[in-house]
Formats: C-alpha cells, structure tokens, sequence
C-alpha cells in the first residue's frame, strides 16, 4: 500500500448531514470547483445534481431507469436515459470538468472500461462506491456465512443490480493498473462521516462503509 | 355478388373547405414580391401568406413567445374550435390555461406551415400569377422552407428571440431546423417523437400514401379543383394506412381487438364487419374533410427529404456546435414511426456538442399519437422544463418579466 503517501487530505470539508442533502452527497459536491461542468452518471433521482446546481455547477446526467429520469427532467435537471456501460462511449473526450459515479461502479458490467471512460470524458472523476471490505461485510460471511446485507445494501444476492462489488483496496489497486492518479481519497463510516486522514489503508479498508476517490489522468510516464 | 363498402364521400364539401386556403379564419401575415421566400428547390415565393393563431399575451420584454410547430396532418388551431371540423384544437390539452404550455404565462404563436391547407400559401392557395389554385405548379417545399417562413413571420411580430420551440413529429423536426438554423433566436427546443432525418420506412409509407391518392381516378394529375372532384378515396385510403403507423400494435388490441361493428356474425362480404374496419374508414373519411390532397402530397414529401446531418457534412453533432439552447427530448415506448433509437441518437449528437440536454422516454402503449394524447407523464416533463427554462431565462411565475 503505497499509494497513501500520493491521497492528499480533503480539506474544509462540510459536515455531514447538513440541511437535506445526504452526506456522501455534500462530500462530493465539495470535490467539485465552482463553476465547472459535470455529468453525473448514474444520477438516480437527481439529488446530486440539484445539490450540484443549487452550487453554481452546470450539471447533467445520465440514468438508466426511465423512472429516474423522468423524475428528474421534472425537477428540471439535463438528464437523459442512457446506460453507463454502452453510452459513454458517446461522450467526447474532455467534455467534462468532473465526471461523477455515485454508488454505481459495483452496478456496471465492465467497471473497469467504465472507469477508462469517465477518465476520458472528464478532465477529473470522482466514484464513490460501497466498500465490501467493511467489517459488517466480513463478519456476515464469515460469522453468518451468508452473503452480506447492510442498511445501504439491502438487496439479496439473487435481485441485486450490483454484480461487481469491490473493496477499498481492490479500486487502488485497479487505479494504479489503467495508471489513475488519485488526488484524493476519502473512507467514510456507516453514517457518511469521514474517517480520519491519517489511518492506514487497512484501516480504512476494515472501518470505511463506503469509499470516495477524486481520480484524474496519470502522466504517461509510468 | 359480394357486398363491397368504400370509404364513404364527406359530409363536408371540399368548396367550404378551400374557402380556408386563401381566406383563413385566423390573422394572416401577407409578404408581398419585394419579401420572397427563398425555397431550397431555388424558387423565389413571392407573394405568400403566413396564417397563424396566438394565444396568451407577448410580454413588455417580448421574451415569452413559445412557438408551436404543428405536425403534418395538423394546423394553426392548437387551442380553439377548429373552422372546419368545429372540433377542439389539436393539442388543447397541452395549450391553454394552467397547461403545461401555459397561456397565462407564455406567448403561444402557431402558424400553418408553407405548403399547408389551412391559409398558408400552399398547392390549394390561388396562384395570383394565373387566378387559378397552384396544385403541382406550387414549388417543392422543405422543413428548412418552413421553418424560414416563420422566421419571417416572427420578423413581422417583432419577436426576435423565441422562449421555446416545441413541436412534435413534423412540428418535432421543424423545431430541431428551428434549432440549428437559428440557434441565436431559441433560448429552448420541446422535440417531441421525432428524428433529424426521415427513415427509408417512413419514406416507404409516405410513398404509399402519395400513391394511393395519385391512384384515384379523381386526382386528375392534381387539377381536381378544376373537375369539381377530389380524391377522396385515394386520400382516405392514404391516411387509413398513416393512422395505422401512428398506433400500435398493443393500441389497436385493446382499443377494438377482434370485436365485431354492430354485429354478431361476420357477414360473410367486404364490408366493415371488424370494428377496427370501421374506425379506419371514419379516420380515412373524416380527414378527407379538412385536408386537401395536394397539400398531404407536399407536406409527405417535405419529411421525406428532411435530413439535418445531410446539410453539415453528414455529421448531426456539426449542426448543434456551440449550441446555447437548453434542449428536451421526448420519445414514447411504442411509437414504431419515431422509435426511441431516433431520439437517442439526437441526444448523442447533442451530448457530443456539450448542450444541455434532457431526455425521457415515456412508457405508453399508445404510440406515436401518444403526444397529442392526455399522457400525465409527458405533461408533467414538458411543464417542468419549460419552467426551468422560465428561470434561466427569466421569466417569472407568470411569464413576464
């Protein structure tokens, strides 16, 4: 675990739970510049982009289920239908200031195509995804023998959409393979709170519920 | 011999109808020999007429015009009793107060396209060079002819710049021209089940249509008027197999399934034993009394040459460059005409040119008639993002500034 001397700290970071907005929301959001342009895929019901917009951030989306978006081309947002793992592809490259993937990585068929494309499209990428190294996901497969169910993941294994679940130290790893540069990393707890900076890797493999990772391209001198 | 039924004559005489062609019931713009219309066939159209209806008030800024772009069977009427038919307007459930296209707040002009039936100089029009109705003399036209027949009539009213352009099918692909021909002039584009470019199955059943009423021995190579005749089988038979691509196979299953009219055995004839039957035939005869034949030839044929990629090297994203408009893109399940995939690759186009784009697709059986139809869900996006365009463009919850 090399990498940790790379993660810069996120600094002035809102607290979590602020107003209405979930707190994974708002740290994501503080990832993001003032004024830049992002695509959120995967964006759900638009709660991101609504934060994201009520920020001065020129925001769109992409979701895959119709009902998704149609709820948010009625709150007003530019969202279309579309799928992450087949229409990225159509997004031309550096249209995008940021390219956020909230929660949606461990849902797409070729995660790391996917993350190649994010990449591409947008100059930085911010994913956030639920970390199966979390000690509840452990203790349940291996105390319960059954495959873990959380609050955040209460789906059963035959009826989940989510086929490609990672751990913390899995995603490092696949960043430092495609030659990601991470700017920033952050674990958070069960309650979207950050855990502290200065803990090791497996420490935030072990505690972190879920990770967030503020990406962008590597120099080509690996 | 077997009992035969054709599509049964008008009730309405084509005369009360022509009347509409040269004196509508609707304001007329009038563009005299010193305004011609530049055609893309390279004909100069001088004199024409613009025949349009408004609804709502035009704000002190003139920044809360809507225009409506009808489809091609439609007209001006979107919101008040049609002259003709005495029907209500063809999208009242989309226009009026409190709609979606709110009239208390926004601007809603509508004007009969260029080669239409209802007061716009068409083929049913009196050319004023001979005294006599234009038929196939009137010169080929193109969405890109309508769209800046418009653009001039807006010159009239002083508008410079639209709030919106919305349109469906037709209205659809005149509002995505709007777009990429002036993308200065609109602030934001309502595109609803429609393409950039008429597909080879569509042209194939416009073919048909033009055939059937080419067919009728009625037509009279297109100078029926001068017959006291008009093809009203061939325009019937014309707009029964239209209707069929506006509905689906879902649609017709549940709306009539195999059930019989007014009857309980199958007669053993040619008559219009299925209920189906018989609603075709009312749509193939109630059409003919509002629309003339030469003007469905035009119209058909104005879709079928429309292709936006074509006019930017072949490339769709090329015509929305740099675009500012805030655009919606809306497809329906079951539409077969204007599928889906259509829409879609409008928004990787837009998507590709960085504009805002929105786009849904709404589950409905109903299918490419599902725009005109009361579908809550289409209203629900429609209103939202008109109202979120209000906001960045300005206008206040009623529309004025």
């Amino acid at each position: 675990m090399t990498m940790q001397q790379e993660v810069l700290p996120l600094n002035g970071m809102a607290r979590p739970d602020t107003g209405h907005y979930r707190g994974d929301h708002l740290l994501l959001a503080e990832m993001v510049e003032r004024g830049s342009k992002v695509l959120d895929v995967g964006c759900g019901d638009g709660d991101l982009l609504q934060l994201l917009e009520s920020r001065g951030i020129d925001g769109r989306g992409i979701e895959l289920s119709r009902e998704g978006v149609n709820r948010c081309v009625a709150k007003g947002l530019a969202v279309v239908q579309g799928d992450a793992d087949t229409d990225l592809v159509n997004y031309p490259d550096d249209a995008f200031d940021y390219v956020i993937l909230s929660q949606t990585l461990q849902a797409t068929r070729q995660p790391r195509a996917v993350l190649e494309n994010l990449l591409r499209i947008g100059r930085r990428a911010i994913v956030s995804f639920p970390n199966f190294g979390f000690w509840r996901m452990r203790l349940q497969l291996l105390v319960g023998g059954h495959m873990p169910r959380t609050e955040n993941l209460p789906a059963t294994w035959y009826d989940t959409p989510n086929i490609h679940f990672c751990t913390i130290k899995d995603f490092v790893q696949l960043c430092d393979e495609i030659n990601v540069k991470m700017e920033r990393a952050v674990a958070l707890d069960l309650y979207g709170r950050p855990l502290r900076v200065n803990m090791p890797w497996w420490f935030w493999n072990m505690f972190g519920e879920q990770g967030v990772f503020l990406l962008s391209r590597a120099e080509k001198t690996k | 011999m077997v009992n035969v039924q054709s599509i049964p004559s008008p009730a309405i005489h084509p005369d009360e109808r022509s009347q509409e062609a040269d004196h509508p019931s609707s304001q007329v713009a009038l563009f005299g020999m010193d305004q011609p219309l530049p055609l893309d066939c390279g004909i100069d159209l001088a004199p024409f007429q613009i025949a349009y209806q408004t609804y709502g008030e035009l704000n002190a800024a003139r920044s809360n015009a809507i225009l409506v772009c009808h489809a091609l069977t439609g007209d001006q009427h979107v919101a008040n009793l049609h002259p003709v038919t005495g029907k209500p307007g063809w999208w009242e459930t989309m226009v009026g107060p409190g709609r979606p296209l709110d009239t208390d707040s926004y601007f809603i002009i509508c004007a009969n396209v260029i080669g239409g039936c209802m007061g716009s100089t068409g083929p049913a029009s009196t050319n004023p060079a001979t005294g006599k109705l234009w038929g196939l003399d009137f010169p080929i036209i193109t969405i890109p002819d309508m769209v800046r027949a418009q653009a001039m009539l807006l010159d009239r009213l002083g508008i410079d710049t639209l709030f919106s352009v919305v349109g469906g099918s037709m209205g659809g692909m005149q509002a995505l021209q709007w777009t990429a021909a002036y993308p200065k002039r609109v602030f934001s584009t309502l595109a609803i089940a429609c393409s950039t470019r008429h597909s080879a199955q569509n042209i194939a059943f416009h073919e048909l249509g033009r055939q059937a009423v080419m067919a009728d021995p009625d037509w009279h190579g297109g100078r029926y008027f001068e017959q006291g005749t008009h093809p009203h089988r061939g325009l019937g038979v014309a707009r029964m197999a239209a209707h069929i691509t506006y509905l689906s196979d879902a649609a017709l299953h549940r709306k009539f399934g195999r059930r019989m009219q007014d009857r309980d055995l199958p007669t053993f004839s040619f008559d219009a034993d299925f209920q189906v039957e018989s609603y075709l035939r009312h749509q193939g005869s109630s059409f003919v009394e509002r629309f003339d034949a030469n003007s469905y030839l035009y119209l058909t044929r104005a879709m079928d040459y429309f292709d936006i990629a074509a006019d930017h090297s072949g490339v769709l994203a090329q015509a929305f460059r740099g675009i500012q408009t805030r655009f919606c893109v809306v497809s329906f399940t079951s539409d077969w005409l204007f599928p889906t995939s259509e829409s879609r690759a409008l928004v990787h186009a837009l998507n590709a040119s960085s504009a805002r784009v929105s786009f849904a697709e709404i589950e409905t059986d109903r299918g490419h008639d599902a725009f005109l139809l009361d579908v809550p869900e289409f209203f629900d996006i429609s209103r939202a993002f008109l109202q979120s365009a209000g906001k960045a463009r300005g206008l206040t919850g009623t529309g004025k500034p």
